[in-house]
Formats: C-alpha cells, structure tokens, sequence
C-alpha cells in the first residue's frame, strides 16, 4: 500500500483503525476487570477504625482463619467440588464414549444435542425440578412408598446428597461436550490395534483411550470444578441449614451484614482458590489456558 | 468395547441400560416442571389433582396465573430490557475484538488476549462482588469531590447489565473471532481494488460473512444474561429481573405459577436453540 500516492494516509488512517479498535476492550477490561479486582484487594486489606475512616491492616484475612465456620466452610466447598468434579467425570465418561465411539450418523448426533438440552434452561429451572423431585411431597418419595420401600413420606432434600445431585446435574454439560469432542478424534483402528495386540478391554481403555482423551478430561475437571465453587443457586436451594457454601459466606457478609471488607477477603480467597486450581490443572496436563478456553 | 469388537450381549445390554438411565436423569427435572404447571392444586407437588389451566389463566389470587401475575410479568419485561441491552453492546465489542486479535499484530498482544479470556476464570458471585465494590468507590469519591451522587453506580439495572456485558463479551469474541478466521481476505482486498473504501469493503463484504456468527453469539448472548444469577444477585437493586424473582418466590415457597414461568422459558429457550441450530447449518455452507 505504501507504494501508491495515498500510501502515507493509507497508514495514518489504518494507525487510527488500530486505536479505535484497541480503545472498547482496554476500557472493558479496565473499568470492568481489573480495576474492579484490584480495588476489591484494597478494600480487603482495610479496616474501619471509624465511621468513614479506614487504616491498612489485614484483620479481614486473620478474621477468616480465626473464626473456625469460615474456615471449615471454606474446606467443605473446596472438598464437595472436587468431589461433584470426580463423581461428574465418572458419570459422563461412558455416556460421552457411547456417543462417541458406539453411535454413528444421525442417532450420534441427536444424542449429543440431547446432552445439550439442560443447558439451554435456566440453572435456577433446572433447581426447581430437583425440588419438585425430592422434597417430603415430592417424587421420588412417591415412587418409593408405591413400592413398599418406605411406608411414610421421607424428606430428601435439604442435606449434602441433594447438594451433590443439583451439582452434577449442572455441570453435565460442561464434562460432556469435551469429552465427546477429544474421544472422537480417536481413531477406531487405535483400539483395534489393542485388542488384535492381546490387550483386554481394561488394558485398552487404560492405556489408549484415556491417554488420548486427557486433554479433554482435564478441560472438563477445570470448568466443572470452577463452576461448582463459585455455585450459590444449587446449594443455597437443595442444602438445609448446615450445609453451608463459601459463595453464600460472601453474600452474607457483602448483602446482609453489609461488611464489605470482609466479604472482599473472602471473595479475594476464594478466587485464589479457583486461580490456583485452574492453573495446577493445566500445569499437570502441561496445556496452555489459551487452548483449554477456546 | 467398539461396534467393531465383539463383546458379550449381557456387557452390551447393561451399557446400553446405563446410557438410558442417564438420558432419564437428565430429562426427568425439566419433564416433571413442566407437568406440574398444570396440576389442579396450590402447590407444585404430589398428589396429582387433576389437569387445570389457572397457573397460566388463573385471574385472582390464590390462583393467581402467571398471564395475571403483575409482578411476574414486570420481571419478565426487564430481563428482557437488560438482555437485549447486554447483547447489543457485547456484539459490537465482540466484533471489534475479533478484528483486533485477528487481523493486527502488535506488541502485548498474547497477553492481553489471555486478559480477554480472565472473566471466565471468575466466579459470576465473584465478579459481581467486584463490580459492586469498585463502582461504589467511584460514586462515594464522586460525592465527597463534587457532592453529586451518580444514581446509576449504586446497585441497579445498570449494574446488572454492566456485570452481565463484562463476562458474555468474552464468549461473543470468541464465537466471532473463530468465524472471522476463516475469513479469505482476498475478498476484502478485492473490494477495495474495485475502489471500496476500507469500511466499505468491511461493511459490504466481511460483515455479512460473520452474520452467522453474530446471529449466533447473539443468541447465546440473549440467553446467558436472561438466565444470568450470580453476577446479577450481587448488583440487582429495587427492580429484580425474572431470575431474582423467582428466587425469592422460590425460598418462600410459591404456588405452581412457577412451573408456569418456567414452561415459558423453556419454550423460549426452545426456540432461540432451533434458531441456533438452524444459523450453523448457515455458517457450515
């Protein structure tokens, strides 16, 4: 372009073209991201001393693992989400090899937008359904007394167990569609060679598919993981009174007693926690962030 | 263990079982919301009374239906405010990503490229919380400083769709980044050799190439600030969006108007899924 007469306009105009381009997402990730997250930081590291007047102190993070319910609920969300994570992950491997490997053409593809289904429905719908299913008057308390397992109405909700079932419930999809997309690219003949070589089923799936199927594994623990701890739908509907989330903690603290320092700790903690796994993930499987999220 | 290995029939049976079973778990919430909606009684559960319409025509409460539901329908209004809001403004910063991460190159750029991706690394409560925080720190500065309070930075709609616009700008650029990829730029080069313009060529020749992209991105935009409940708790204010509405129905333990609410959103989502389906049939051509 430098070539033509214009050539010197051309490059201004196309200099502008870049700065007008750079200007929408450098104010986005500014105004909405970054600063909003640094500011959270410095808001965690106050303390009020009096009435609009604040000191530096780091209280609200002595606070937390001073005061053992913060702390253990902190735990216990940590420890329930790597348990849905694991428990998803089980559930949606053979149901994403089926679709995978045993189905072909049409039925495969029906199948997979069925998988798709739940997603496209509000979570808070998707709760509700579990209530209507679970509860004293619900469902499956129906269905049990009209077999003659229970002979009167028994309360399934509000304890850990429907916690769990909401949030694997949720998070199907998101451990599905990777795994489906990294076990179709393996190549049929792979497994074949397997069993021609004398290896058993188990040796097989041991050693070929689930090699092959890692990124897609790990792609799906990280999201289902991340999704499952910053929750507060799921476990503040189906869980009872003790079954506390970090995610309500934070609500709490911000909404209700309004001690916005100390709601920020938690929300600074809680986001290292999640930064932290995200990023052991991807340092075990050795894949980049980049790959994983697009 | 594959189609083309034989395995025993009882081993092929219990897997096909197994599958079946998930399929039923995965359908069997919604099927049951949607039953419920028109069961003849005042709560959302067993027994089964009868088939009744009242929960979406009943005129007076207790059997208020939600086509008479004012409050219902007034959330209806503003998600649905917020969400076209939300998405008009996250396509365009969506589009011009794209054309900045795929057509230019400068220093910084991977790393602002991974800043791009950040809000979905973040919690929705999270990224809610922050939001919250900073706005009120600029609104408090701003009273201190000119003694005027900017009504707009304290929790409120405009919040909501800021917070819901910071994360699903992330998931357009992507959709529309992956489109533009593909983009042969000869196309756009020919334009211009015929005497377009720069803009031109783009407005004429490259935009209408991304339409399956935006249309897309569009719905998926639609849907995940209309279901959005995190980010939006932590910002709502005095008008509450459907997705708080019914949240706090639900805790005080509502009449089955909510199955109904909830039949309609599934209808709704239906739909906008059949559109979605039907655009990458589009894009794939």
């Amino acid at each position: 372009m430098s070539a033509e007469p214009g050539g010197s306009f051309n490059r201004t105009q196309y200099r502008l073209g870049f700065w007008l381009l750079l200007a929408p997402i450098v104010l986005w990730l500014g105004l909405l991201i970054i600063l909003p997250h640094i500011d959270m930081v410095l808001v965690s590291l106050r303390e009020r001393v009096a009435s609009r007047q604040y000191e530096f102190s780091f209280s609200n993070y002595t606070t937390f693992f001073a005061e053992p319910l913060y702390w253990n609920t902190f735990v216990r969300t940590a420890v329930m989400s790597i348990i849905a994570t694991v428990l998803t992950l089980i559930i949606a491997f053979p149901v994403s090899f089926y679709i995978a490997k045993m189905l072909s053409g049409r039925p495969k593809i029906a199948l997979f937008i069925l998988c798709l289904i739940p997603f496209w429905v509000s979570e808070l719908v998707r709760t509700y359904g579990w209530m209507i299913l679970l509860r004293e008057t619900g469902l499956v308390s129906g269905a049990l007394q009209w077999l003659g397992l229970i002979d009167q109405p028994v309360e399934l909700l509000y304890n850990d167990a429907a916690i769990m079932v909401g949030l694997i419930y949720t998070s199907m999809l998101f451990m599905v569609v990777p795994l489906v997309t990294t076990l179709d690219s393996l190549d049929n003949s792979l497994i074949e060679a397997g069993y021609d070589l004398g290896g058993s089923s188990w040796h097989v799936m041991r050693s070929i598919v689930i090699p092959h199927a890692m990124p897609g594994i790990m792609s799906g623990c990280i999201v289902v993981f991340m999704l499952t701890l910053g929750n507060y739908l799921t476990p503040t509907l189906l869980g009872g009174k003790d079954s506390l989330w970090f995610t309500e903690q934070i609500y709490t603290q911000f909404i209700t007693r309004f001690n916005w320092e100390q709601g920020a700790a938690f929300g600074i903690l809680l986001l290292v926690l999640s930064s932290l796994i995200v990023w052991l993930g991807l340092k075990i499987t050795k894949q980049s962030f980049t790959r994983v999220m697009s | 263990m594959i189609p083309s290995i034989s395995s025993s029939r009882f081993f092929r049976g219990a897997y096909l079982c197994y599958v079946v079973l998930f399929f039923i778990f995965l359908i069997t919430p919604l099927v049951v919301v949607a039953v419920f909606s028109f069961n003849d009684s005042l709560f959302p559960s067993l027994p089964w009374n009868g088939f009744t319409l009242d929960w979406y025509l009943g005129e007076r409460s207790p059997r208020l239906g939600l086509f008479h539901d004012d409050a219902l329908l007034e959330s209806i209004g503003i998600s649905v405010q917020v969400a076209v809001v939300t998405t008009l403004a996250s396509l365009a910063l969506a589009t011009c990503n794209a054309f900045l991460f795929e057509r230019e190159q400068f220093p910084g750029k991977n790393l602002l490229y991974v800043l791009m991706l950040m809000p979905l690394v973040v919690p929705g409560v999270i990224l809610g919380v922050s939001i919250l925080v900073f706005s009120s720190t600029v609104a408090n500065w701003f009273e201190v400083q000119f003694d005027y309070d900017i009504e707009a930075l304290r929790p409120g709609l405009v919040l909501v769709t800021l917070g819901q616009f910071a994360f699903i700008t992330t998931i357009a650029t992507l959709v529309i980044s992956a489109r533009l990829r593909k983009f042969d730029t000869t196309q756009e080069e020919a334009a211009m050799n015929l005497g377009a313009s720069r803009l031109t060529a783009v407005a004429t020749v490259t935009l209408p190439f991304l339409k399956p992209a935006l249309l897309g991105a569009g719905i998926v935009a639609f849907l995940m600030s209309f279901e959005n409940f995190n980010t939006t708790l932590m910002l709502v204010g005095s008008d509450a969006p459907l997705t708080i509405a019914m949240f706090d129905r639900l805790r005080e333990g509502s009449t089955p108007v909510l199955n109904a609410v909830s039949v309609l959103l599934m209808a709704g989502s239906a739909c906008l899924a059949l559109v979605s389906l039907f655009t990458q049939r589009l894009e794939k051509q």
